[in-house]
């Protein structure tokens, strides 16, 4: 049984500002059933750019719909700067605190204010070059990164808490243990790569052999898949599945998610894996 | 508050007959029934006693009975047991719907590099025997499927498997953890060659189980040490416990007929009335072939957690096979195994009945369980209401 706070309890029990506002300014809807956890929240601001009103429709557990109550609590009368900067500790906070286990509600109602303001002032909704991580529950590096950074967490367990990531079938734990990796070793992925020495293309053909023979391979065989690189054209990376992978829906995701995105990190940033047609 | 216990697949309460022959083997009787004097030997005869009853509810020969600490000790050492004296065979056949005590076991074994065949089930917890058939091979050494699953109560065909295991001579064991006490069981009428029990989920206490051993079926102990259990469970026995076991065996022989009337006619009555009183709920597992405490109902567009709670508050006690109650992310993996859809699992809760429930208690369920999950809908971003056909719902 989880240990709530009292004040967890009387939110849970006692849910504010349930429903959906009519004509919106701002509404966003994050999680979906499948994860076990979805957040409709809807605000409206008055002529100030203040919000005057915010309601929110959950399905969760205990400590999801606390947490989207206390963010509508939390963010009424706030301007919309003041709300921008409300973070995920702010939830739990106003919360007396969540379990370890549980902060990744508290997360899911920053992400839903996160993309209400987004959706009021007409950004798009997902950034653009996100990758998927985990692909259990669809959670991106940015996501990810922005909960390390965040809330300073150090391990996968950690993430997992925080974001659901990691918590599904486990293959995404190396990925994600790279992202803490790389926030805690001071450098961000770009500069790392941009320091990289121009190679010849003899160089590059070998560093992607190698690349894919020690850092794919042993991920992907680990599931019963495979890949073999057919061709190299410029900066076109030509492979083929194999095994697992040959049959998976998700082999285009492997690739682009996992096979691309490690030959980028680790050979040169410009490089773009196809799978070879048939 | 009173309480409303229906998570009996959980754990039970300790019967208070079972209590009163177990109390006096703490303080008074508390000798070691390996001492030769008079006064450790009497509690060697009250264990042997215990041993019979044991034998006599599952229509074992006492011989055949080892104690051992729970449920779990005897799904490992069963199963171990068989790949030690099979050491050349290398493939295990299991289920994707079994309690962790083998479902993890034989996960680890396959880390260790053992061949291991997880059988699907149908999206009524059902095997499909032509398929278990046909994962049978010669280089099997054990085959492990539960006689009745903890989260659904569904039933296997465990004696007609263990018939086809038999046949090819491979072991067959059976977790029955939850199906001894609540259906009959007679291995005389059989050919498993091992099974497991444990003693609280028949109103005996926690870290009491059982392993049955057939006669004749080669052995290797998991736990070495003194000659107890004929040298294959060393440890002293946990007395006190055997002792209740053997108590609450004889008493579960008394109460089978009323587990099969009263509990199945107050299951029925529950499952009834839930499904009649709440929109967009269902049974999940095959309702024919089902223990007769057991149900196992989804709402849908909810979230377990939030029933439970809520149930707490009024006393009453219940499981759910979300991902928010599993201690994982993910919902239960036997409802997954079914593939029940993501809308439903999420929802699912588990009522578990025992002989000690009453009519009214299943009334003040049925009463204020409607209106929990009504709640929690209104909160439900996917709940969309429709118009009610019927004027009195």
């Amino acid at each position: 049984m989880w240990e709530y706070t009292d004040k967890v309890k009387d939110h849970f029990i006692n849910p504010r500002n349930v429903g959906e506002i009519e004509n919106p300014d701002g509404v966003a809807e994050v999680g979906s059933i499948a994860c076990g956890d979805a957040l409709k929240l809807t605000f409206k601001l008055d002529e100030n750019k203040r919000i005057v009103d915010a309601k929110f429709k959950t399905f969760g557990c205990a400590s999801a719909i606390a947490s989207a109550s206390a963010l509508t609590e939390i963010i009424k009368g706030m301007t919309l700067e003041e709300a921008t900067k409300v973070t995920n500790k702010d939830i739990a906070n106003y919360l007396g605190g969540l379990p370890e286990e549980k902060m990744h509600c508290s997360v899911l109602g920053q992400q839903a204010l996160e993309q209400a303001i987004g959706n009021y002032k007409g950004a798009p909704q997902k950034e653009p070059g996100e990758q998927i991580v985990c692909e259990c529950f669809g959670i991106t590096d940015h996501e990810i990164e922005r909960a390390i950074t965040e809330n300073h967490l150090t391990t996968v367990q950690e993430v997992t808490n925080y974001t659901k990531a990691g918590g599904g079938c486990g293959n995404c734990h190396e990925k994600i243990q790279a992202i803490i990796d790389r926030i805690y070793s001071g450098a961000i992925p770009e500069a790392k790569i941009e320091k990289k020495p121009r190679l010849s293309n003899l160089q590059k053909i070998r560093l992607i052999e190698e690349t894919i023979e020690k850092e794919i391979r042993p991920s992907l065989k680990h599931d019963g898949g495979d890949i073999d690189l057919i061709d190299i054209v410029g900066n076109r990376v030509i492979v083929a599945t194999r095994g697992t992978c040959a049959t998976c829906h998700a082999a285009q995701l492997t690739l682009k998610g996992f096979v691309e995105y490690k030959l980028r990190e680790l050979v040169s940033p410009e490089l773009v894996v196809e799978e070879e047609s048939p | 508050m009173k309480t409303i216990y229906l998570d009996n697949n959980a754990t039970t309460q300790v019967a208070s007959e079972v209590l009163d022959a177990m109390v006096p083997y703490f303080h008074d009787l508390y000798g070691n029934p390996s001492s030769m004097h008079s006064f450790g030997g009497q509690v060697a005869k009250t264990i042997r006693e215990a041993r019979e009853k044991v034998a006599h509810l599952i229509g074992a020969d006492p011989d055949e009975i080892i104690f051992t600490s729970c449920g779990t000790e005897s799904d490992n050492t069963a199963i171990l047991s068989a790949l030690a004296v099979n050491p050349d065979k290398r493939h295990i056949v299991t289920s994707r719907v079994e309690h962790p005590a083998v479902k993890a076991l034989c996960e680890h074994l396959r880390e260790k590099g053992y061949a291991l065949t997880e059988l699907a089930v149908d999206s009524e917890g059902r095997l499909d025997m032509e398929q278990y058939e046909n994962s049978l091979t010669g280089d099997t050494a054990v085959v492990s499927l539960m006689w009745a699953n903890n989260e659904t109560g569904v039933i296997f065909p465990v004696e007609e498997a263990a018939r086809l295991a038999r046949d090819r001579g491979i072991v067959f064991h059976t977790d029955a953890v939850q199906a001894v006490g609540k259906i009959p069981i007679n291995m005389q009428n059989n050919s498993i060659s091992m099974l497991s029990l444990s003693g609280h989920k028949l109103h005996a206490p926690k870290g009491v189980g059982v392993l049955y051993l057939r006669k004749g079926t080669r052995y290797s102990p998991f736990l070495i040490g003194g000659h107890q259990e004929k040298g294959r469970r060393g440890g002293t026995e946990n007395t006190a416990s055997i002792i209740a076991l053997g108590k609450a065996c004889e008493l579960a022989g008394r109460n089978m007929e009323t587990e099969n009337t009263k509990v199945k006619y107050l299951r029925d009555k529950l499952e009834a009335a839930l499904l009649k009183r709440i929109p967009n709920s269902r049974v999940n597992g095959d309702r024919v072939n089902r223990l007769p405490n057991t149900t196992n109902i989804s709402f849908e567009f909810v979230e377990g957690e939030g029933i439970l709670l809520l149930m707490d508050g009024f006393g009453i006690c219940a499981s759910s096979g979300s991902a928010c109650t599993s201690g994982s992310l993910q919902p239960s993996h036997v409802l997954r195994a079914m593939g029940v859809p993501f809308t439903m699992a999420h929802g699912s809760v588990r009522f578990s009945l025992s002989i000690y429930n009453t009519e009214d208690e299943i009334d003040f369920v049925i009463e204020k369980l409607p209106s929990i999950i009504e709640r929690l809908r209104s909160l439900s971003p996917y709940w969309k209401p429709e118009p009610s056909i019927c004027a009195t719902m």
